[in-house]
């Protein structure tokens, strides 16, 4: 009687429980990685923020820290160093991610490789509870405040390292941020943290010391000088002392500083043309050795290629063809010519160390929570490619260091003056239209190299008078103790 | 009555009845073991320590199992043996999931849920007393028509309403307690809708009017279903209650085309349903929020949509073996214990979990249409379908809710969700089930002597 119309209804009924059957296995199996990472599940975070993340250390304190909270999300990130620190350690928030050491060592404060993230949410998902490892920095506390308190009210970087290990001792941008505020648990909080840091004109969020690149200006003539004592000069090679070098192929002479000759004779030593940061001697120093020797200097010492570093570091630059004109420029660090203050920190670097490149490190070891050693940074030289660490040759970097303590002793750095202390270093005052930016390169002893950059001086500032003594109280604090 | 049975049969009976009821009470202390069990790893994930709840849940469990099973035994000995258990199993289940919801918002539903279990099984237990032929069911065919309609606008009286609740008057106040009449109206229409359907099959069957290229009967058979039908539906739109509405009208429907045998009937259904849906989604506003929802649920991931998304985190989550008992966020998504308890079971079980559990309501499902083609006369077989296909809707119509096949609207998940009325509506329409397979069974036997059957070959020792 009705076993026709049962039959067909409980077909439609297997029909029904058969979509229900295939769509389920759509969600958890092909769309199940989508579902589990999609910003507004919170269930991965919670995983995440049940792990006591490691700390970052500086000296003896932390920087960064975790911890436990009564939320859902178990541990809350802290920033004892506040903004001294905010470009190393960088922000861990729940809405915008990871950023600096965070998001570069999240494995290592995680206490998890990499690798087992990418391959298998599930696996941070319910992973047992853990602690993650602990990173102690390379930074010295006193320069890294010193550096802070030099550029209070200023923007610009510093960058110091240790000449012989590339250590880094300080890396401080101003202005700023306190990453605090944007790792905080509250959603509403962080957006309103972030949105000021982002409507800040003064763009506190970059950091000046890596992430930009500026005209290196008179400092780029220790790059020049390293090709011209390559290439058959010494510091003691005459160069016609004149008020105006006349460039091939262009109108557009280049004067000196404040206009005038760079001494008192007819001619000028290289050594002296360093001291007193003559342009007019680089300048046809570089249309003499040509671009292609200028380039290749400069890429030697690490321009056109990015310093290993456990921060993504900037490409200083150099064009890789320039007609003569350029070259003249660029000899002087104008025109195309820009840098990192961290790449001028390891060519100052490199003048101290025999001629020799360090890679740049901020991690000095990792510890796992019960305090042992998992990792130590062993100091590295920065061999990459065709470019052989040893930049210059030994007698070279000699050289050169010679003229950079000259150009402390009795030039343009006399600001960077330390008593008792030997410090090499050289000025620069770029000038590309609108404010000059201004620098000073330089080290003391073979224990700090230094680099300082601000890049939008007041019109009247030089390298010499703002940068140099900036480079001094760092390298003081870094020497002390 | 069944007291009554021929004491030439009785022998036969006995033995073939024990041997059913034997079956399901194995089925039954295995339901009552894995609940167990799950109560136990549930406990684990929270501490070492082997957690109360767990042996009380089991005492109580095994009690009113074992109640069950003797009034079962008594009452109903040829009836089919695995509705009890998978009933008991699917509730064990819900539970324990309840109680996992508990654990994470830090309510206490899951003692007031077994509380209601054991009120729940007596309500079986009592229908199983009273209606010892589920044909005297069909005396009271238009009481219970009109039954259903009261029970449906009950919600709504001054005096006895709960409010609205999360924008639906569904519930009532009745002595303190809070209720869902209709969790029972479904029954009671059900039940109506079969005994009319019988009486008139025939007629209805008979199409000579001409709509278009559609035969179809006259109106005026059909005027009175269509009304009882449209109010129910009003009602249930008044109440805002979107899920039931689309329960009860697909539930309409199969009775209607399984008494006639016309596919016209699904068909012009189907029509009057899109148009009722499109004017729906003109008319109201949450209707129209229902369907954007469904639609595009991550557009309004932190408002409207947030439920929906929060269910398919869950099961997406849970992935293939899931987190684990207590290893999910029921936290997260809203309604865990009622509406969307079955994303707490995905995340938590995953997919093989949540497969076993659609499996078991495919089986109840399953066997409720084998009782429907087997029952001794039409009302049995026009209900027993009717109430097979109530519970496999609900459960399509939350599950699939809840995995977006379907836009999401509040109804409860059958024995598994928390929530009195709902389970006590159910295990009463498993008493109904329990009875109409007891029937057939009894009468294929020749159990019964008052109503003549169609005894099968062989089988009958009358």
């Amino acid at each position: 009687m009705m076993t026709k119309q049962i039959g067909r209804v409980a077909t439609f009924t297997l029909l029904l429980f058969g979509v229900l059957f295939v769509n389920l296995n759509l969600i958890t199996l092909v769309q199940s990685d989508t579902l589990t990472s999609h910003p507004a599940n919170r269930r991965l975070l919670v995983r995440e923020y049940a792990i006591e993340r490691g700390s970052i250390v500086v000296g003896e304190e932390a920087i960064a820290r975790s911890v436990e909270t009564d939320d859902d999300l178990q541990y809350l990130r802290e920033y004892p160093g506040g903004a001294l620190y905010g470009h190393v350690s960088g922000y861990y928030s729940f809405i915008l991610g990871r950023s600096a050491l965070e998001a570069e060592r999240n494995e290592q404060l995680i206490g998890q490789p990499l690798e087992v993230l990418a391959q298998n949410l599930g696996d941070l998902l319910f992973a047992p509870d853990q602690a993650g490892n602990t990173l102690e920095l390379t930074i010295l506390p006193r320069a890294q405040q010193a550096a802070a308190d030099a550029l209070e009210g200023r923007i610009g970087a510093v960058v110091a390292l240790d000449p012989t290990t590339g250590a880094v001792l300080a890396s401080y941008a101003n202005p700023t941020f306190d990453p605090g505020p944007l790792s905080t648990h509250d959603a509403a909080s962080i957006r309103e943290a972030w949105e000021s840091l982002i409507d800040d004109p003064q763009r506190p969020l970059v950091n000046r010391a890596i992430a930009e690149t500026y005209p290196p200006g008179s400092t780029f003539k220790l790059i020049t000088a390293a090709a011209a004592l390559e290439h058959d000069r010494s510091p003691e090679t005459a160069f016609p002392d004149e008020g105006t070098y006349d460039v091939p192929q262009t109108s557009a002479d280049i004067g000196n500083f404040g206009g005038g000759d760079c001494g008192e004779g007819e001619t000028i030593s290289l050594a002296d043309a360093m001291r007193v940061s003559c342009n007019t001697v680089f300048a046809r120093l570089g249309v003499e050795l040509g671009a292609d020797r200028l380039i290749d200097m400069a890429e030697r010492f690490g321009f056109n290629r990015s310093p290993p570093y456990e921060l993504e570091v900037a490409n200083s630059g150099i064009p890789k063809e320039m007609d003569e004109p350029s070259a003249a420029q660029s000899a002087i660090g104008q025109r195309d010519v820009r840098a990192t203050p961290m790449q001028m920190a390891i060519v100052a670097a490199a003048m101290a160390n025999g001629g020799r490149l360090v890679e740049p490190h901020l991690v000095r070891a990792v510890r796992d929570p019960s305090g042992s050693l998992v990792r130590e940074t062993a100091p590295s030289l920065w061999d990459e490619g065709r470019f052989d660490s040893q930049a210059v040759s030994e007698p070279v970097a000699a050289q050169l260091r010679e003229m950079m303590i000259d150009v402390v002793a009795d030039g343009t750095g006399r600001q960077a003056r330390i008593d008792g202390v030997t410090v090499g270093g050289k000025t620069g005052t770029a000038q590309t239209g609108g404010a000059p930016t201004v620098w000073f390169v330089g080290f003391a002893e073979q224990e700090v190299a230094v680099a300082v950059v601000l890049p939008e001086a007041g019109d009247d500032d030089t390298g010499g008078q703002v940068a140099a003594p900036i480079a001094r109280a760092v390298m003081a604090a870094a020497l002390d103790g | 009555m069944s007291a009554a049975t021929g004491s030439a049969g009785r022998g036969v009976d006995r033995r073939t009845g024990n041997k059913l009821r034997s079956t399901e009470a194995r089925l039954l202390a295995f339901a009552v073991v894995i609940t167990v069990a799950a109560h136990v790893l549930l406990g684990w994930s929270q501490g070492p320590e082997l957690p109360p709840s767990a042996i009380v849940t089991g005492v109580a469990m095994t009690v009113i199992a074992i109640v069950a099973h003797l009034v079962v035994r008594t009452m109903a000995p040829d009836a089919d043996p695995t509705l009890l258990p998978l009933a008991f199993l699917l509730n064990g289940l819900g539970l324990t999931f309840v109680r996992r919801v508990d654990l994470a918002v830090g309510s206490d539903l899951a003692g007031t849920q077994t509380i209601w279990t054991a009120v729940s099984v007596a309500g079986m237990c009592t229908v199983l007393v009273l209606i010892r032929q589920v044909r005297t069911l069909s005396r009271y065919q238009y009481s219970l028509g009109l039954l259903t309609l009261v029970l449906l606008i009950l919600p709504l009286v001054p005096g006895l309403t709960a409010g609205a609740i999360n924008g639906a008057r569904l519930w009532v106040d009745l002595f303190g307690m809070r209720f869902q009449p209709g969790e029972v109206a479904k029954l009671t229409m059900v039940a109506f809708l079969a005994g009319y359907l019988e009486r008139k099959r025939v007629l209805l069957s008979v199409a000579n009017q001409r709509f278009g290229p559609l035969l179809m009967p006259a109106p005026r058979h059909l005027a009175p279903v269509i009304l009882a039908t449209g109010l129910a539906l009003v009602v249930m739109a008044g109440l805002r209650d979107l899920g039931s509405a689309l329960l009860l009208f697909g539930v309409f429907l199969a009775m209607l085309y399984v008494a006639t045998g016309r596919a016209a009937y699904p068909l012009v259904g189907l029509v009057a349903f899109a148009i009722g849906a499109a004017l729906a989604y003109q008319l109201f506003a949450h209707v129209r929020v229902r369907v954007s929802i469904w639609i595009d649920p991550w557009s309004q991931v932190t408002d409207a949509g947030y439920q929906l998304a929060q269910s398919l985190f869950a099961l997406g989550t849970g992935g293939l073996t899931g987190a684990g008992l207590g290893g999910g966020r029921p936290q997260d998504v809203p309604f865990s214990a009622t509406d969307a308890l079955f994303a707490v079971i995905g995340e938590e079980l995953g997919l093989l979990g949540a497969t076993a559990v659609l499996v078991a309501f495919l089986l109840l499902v399953v066997r409720g249409y084998k009782i429907s083609l087997t029952a001794r006369d039409e009302y049995g077989t026009l209900l027993a379908l009717g109430l097979t296909a109530t519970i496999a809707l609900q459960t399509f119509v939350i599950v699939g809710g809840l995995t977006r096949v379907v836009p999401l609207t509040g109804i409860t998940l059958p024995f598994m969700s928390y929530g009195g009325s709902s389970l006590l509506g159910n295990y009463i329409l498993i008493a109904l089930l329990l009875r109409i397979s007891d029937e057939s069974r009894g009468a294929a036997r020749g159990r019964r002597i008052e109503r003549p059957s169609r005894p099968r070959a062989g089988r009958s020792s009358r």
